[in-house]
């Protein structure tokens, strides 16, 4: 997602970069084109208008004020007013909900809405431990019931369904009796599957309502296909007007879409995005996070998202590596290896790059890493005796013959290793000095932001 | 009545893009034109090419064309029916002898069953017999969807286990279709977004499949694309071409407030065509796609189109 917006940010900036002072020529230009690379993300017309204006205004302001220098200030506006543009406070489940939670999904035909049922459904049991019964009330599209059914039993969610060929089943009368259900099983959740439309209409508008009505939901949300164009907002519109909506969770987000949505439906409907559909599998939910969206479009990376995902490799086998021992530094040949171990569990090279600050540009060159290079520097590593590798200064011309020959490789490739280790070894140093006092994401995020000073990665130079 | 359905269906595009050009033809400064023109056609979705088209303006209008009062739309009608492809004679036309084999392919979501189902009813109604495969044996209950729409319309389906490998379904289909001597074998597929390498693998392998059985087979590869979608259609007709070569796209939710402005791009950028559009629920909303009346539906002031 978002990496066309990524790359097109990436050489506006670039153009701000080479330059000291920025006239305000410069401003109205670079403006001009952050104003045509969202349209061409699908931002809403009015959205990408306000949006090149304000940050302009800013820098205009700024320049006047003190001169703007360079690319800082610019990602800096940049970064601020992204992050306003999708930040909400609000949280992804309503607060002080009843007992059953009431939660109603709406949305257009083919967004989402059953599948998202079901992966909500999971990530309340998973996340919050809650009892969660799921009511079919799409009586409209064939299949529907069955396919939230069988989604169910796949997940063993509970479902409460009816077979809507029979007399007298109307999805207000099955939301009715699914709360009643839930209430008496002791559920601790509900989240109701609605029928889509092809547009909105007062059918549409109709059905939902009487169902919202009979249920009282403690949230509804509306669920929106990433991939929508300038109609996202018309949509949203129409069903924040109708249904008073608690978010938006917006699905398909892995299809590459270029989040034009996301910075636009916030902006015009007031309504937050709680939730992000992120893939095929039942449990690919994530909670939305405006300021690790913003950082990522700006290529300040999803340093958060990083963290996290090495810490579920950590959760997973915990004496991996001296964690603490590295951070202050003292890192060794044996960590490496230990972390190629660990790469290999987190996924794919590339998408851990994707990560990294800075990256995004790079994005052409990423295509490029083999992850099989890791294998050979895996081999390089492991041809070395354990001396060696808790002393990596040891590393004499001799020695380094002798594992080029053990691991079938040059010296020149030995040599390599050992000098993207010893970067590494003061990245961490810096690294560590930047999350003393504390480690709390938010700050390290805040760091690595506006106005901090990005760090480097191994074997990649910051302009 | 075909093109008073289009014409309603696009109704409140076309009213905000003859509004914007009712601008266009008045007495507006150069930089007022072009403002309502990028307002206009990035509405209507229709993405860089917009900046193209922006920038050829910019330079007519400076060389001292395109001034006068309503020379812009007739300008951009002309230009964009160099872009706009629509199918050259039938959408899809029937092979010879032998069942000709229509593979349906496209994002999750997009309306493939739905427009498999049009497609049966338009094809039944021009006399051909058709056989219909269920290959979307992944999403619960996509097959009871299809099965639903196929007893309405009294064709038979072909339908694996759920969980069934796809290829094997499309094999007895094809198997099936050749032992009926039907005209026609519709091959609907699971939804899948372009960036699934494993799922875009198994789209290859039902049409590898679909190749050996029948000559020549699939004959026709459909893209199903939401009318809703933004510039990311040009990427899923990227993409799924690659995989397998497409014949071009059946548009759908074409009604509303959908603009399908992104098949301007697919047809600048690939030159693929669009062959079919769907504009509402019922089996009978299928219009084969004609340029001109999707651009007039599109660009022409209101008294116009009502004329």
């Amino acid at each position: 997602m978002l990496e066309n917006l990524t790359s097109s940010f990436g050489s506006i900036l670039d153009r701000f970069r080479g330059k000291g002072k920025l006239s305000e020529a410069d401003i109205e230009e670079g403006m001009r084109e952050v104003r045509r690379a969202l349209l061409e993300a699908d931002v809403h017309f009015k959205v990408a208008k306000d949006f090149s204006q304000q940050v302009g205004k800013t820098l205009l302001a700024e320049s006047r004020l003190k001169g703007v220098s360079g690319a800082q200030q610019v990602v800096g506006a940049f970064h601020q007013e992204l992050t306003n543009l999708m930040k909400s406070d609000a949280p992804a489940l309503p607060a002080n909900p009843g007992h059953p939670m009431v939660l109603l999904l709406a949305g257009l035909q083919g967004a989402g809405k059953t599948t998202t049922a079901a992966k909500l459904g999971l990530w309340l049991r998973q996340r919050q431990n809650r009892r969660v019964l799921l009511a079919a009330c799409d009586l409209q599209r064939p299949g529907a019931v069955d396919q939230l059914v069988t989604l169910g039993k796949q997940l063993e969610i509970d479902v409460h369904a009816e077979d809507p060929t029979q007399p007298g089943v109307d999805p207000v009368g099955v939301a009715k009796r699914a709360l009643a259900a839930a209430k008496k099983g002791n559920y601790d959740a509900l989240i109701i599957d609605s029928a889509g439309r092809l547009h909105i209409d007062d059918d549409l508008m109709d059905e939902i309502g009487a169902v919202h009505k009979a249920t009282k939901p403690d949230g509804t949300y509306l669920v929106l296909d990433a991939m929508t164009g300038q109609d996202a907002v018309e949509s949203a519109q129409s069903f924040s007007a109708a249904l008073d909506l608690h978010a938006v969770i917006l699905t398909k987000i892995d299809g590459d879409a270029r989040g034009g949505a996301a910075l636009s439906v916030r902006q015009v409907t007031g309504k937050p995005i709680a939730f992000l559909g992120v893939g095929e599998k039942p449990s690919d939910l994530e909670e939305f996070d405006a300021e690790r969206v913003a950082g990522r479009i700006l290529d300040m990376g999803d340093v958060v998202g990083l963290v996290e995902k090495a810490q579920e490799a950590f959760d997973e086998e915990q004496d991996v590596m001296d964690y603490q021992r590295m951070m202050s530094g003292k890192l060794t040949m044996q960590d490496l290896l230990d972390q190629f171990k660990m790469v290999k569990k987190m996924g794919s090279m590339k998408k851990l790059m994707g990560m990294m600050p800075g990256m995004g540009k790079m994005s052409g060159l990423m295509e490029s890493v083999d992850d099989s290079q890791f294998g050979r520097m895996e081999a390089i590593i492991l041809s070395m005796t354990p001396a060696e590798r808790l002393h990596p200064e040891i590393l004499d011309g001799k020695r380094r013959r002798r594992i080029a020959r053990g691991s079938g490789v040059e010296v020149s490739d030995v040599n390599r290793l050992y000098k993207s280790f010893q970067q590494m070894q003061k990245q961490m140093k810096s690294m560590q000095k930047m999350l003393s006092g504390g480690r709390s994401k938010k700050r390290l995020l805040k760091q690595m932001g506006a106005g901090g000073k990005l760090p480097n990665m191994p074997g990649y130079k910051q302009n | 009545m075909v093109f008073s359905r289009l014409r309603q269906s696009l109704g409140r595009t076309r009213n905000r893009i003859s509004h914007a050009l009712k601008r266009l033809g008045g007495d507006t400064s150069s930089a007022d034109t072009l403002e309502a023109l990028e307002e206009l056609l990035y509405a209507a979705d229709v993405g860089p090419l917009a900046g193209e088209l922006l920038d050829e303006v910019e330079k007519q209008m400076k060389a001292g064309y395109l001034n006068g009062p309503g020379e812009m739309p007739v300008w951009l009608r002309e230009r964009l029916l160099e872009v706009v492809q629509g199918p050259d004679g039938p959408p899809l036309p029937l092979v010879e002898d032998g069942p000709t084999v229509v593979l349906v392919v496209g994002v999750n979501g997009s309306g493939k069953t739905t427009s498999i189902a049009k497609l049966i009813h338009h094809l039944r109604s021009e006399g051909k017999s058709v056989l219909v495969a269920a290959c979307d044996t992944f999403r619960a209950a996509a097959v009871e969807q299809l099965t639903v729409w196929c007893e309405r319309s009294g064709v038979e389906l072909i339908r694996g286990q759920p969980g069934a490998d796809p290829a094997s379904v499309a094999h007895d289909a094809a198997q099936a279709a050749i032992a009926r001597k039907v005209d026609v074998l519709l091959v609907d597929t699971a939804g899948r977004l372009h960036t699934q390498k494993n799922l875009m693998a198994e789209l290859e392998k039902v049409s590898r499949i679909l190749t050996r059985q029948i000559e020549g087979a699939p004959h026709h590869t459909v893209l199903v694309l939401d009318g809703t979608t933004g510039q990311n259609a040009v990427q899923q007709a990227r993409q799924f071409g690659e995989r397998v070569p497409l014949s071009g796209i059946f548009l759908t939710k074409l009604d509303g407030t959908a603009k399908g402005g992104a098949t301007l791009s697919i047809g600048h950028e690939l030159g693929l065509p669009v062959l079919f559009i769907g504009l509402g629920e019922g089996l009978d909303d299928l219009e084969v796609f004609n340029p001109e009346s999707f651009l007039d539906a599109l660009l022409s002031p209101r008294e116009e189109a009502e004329a």
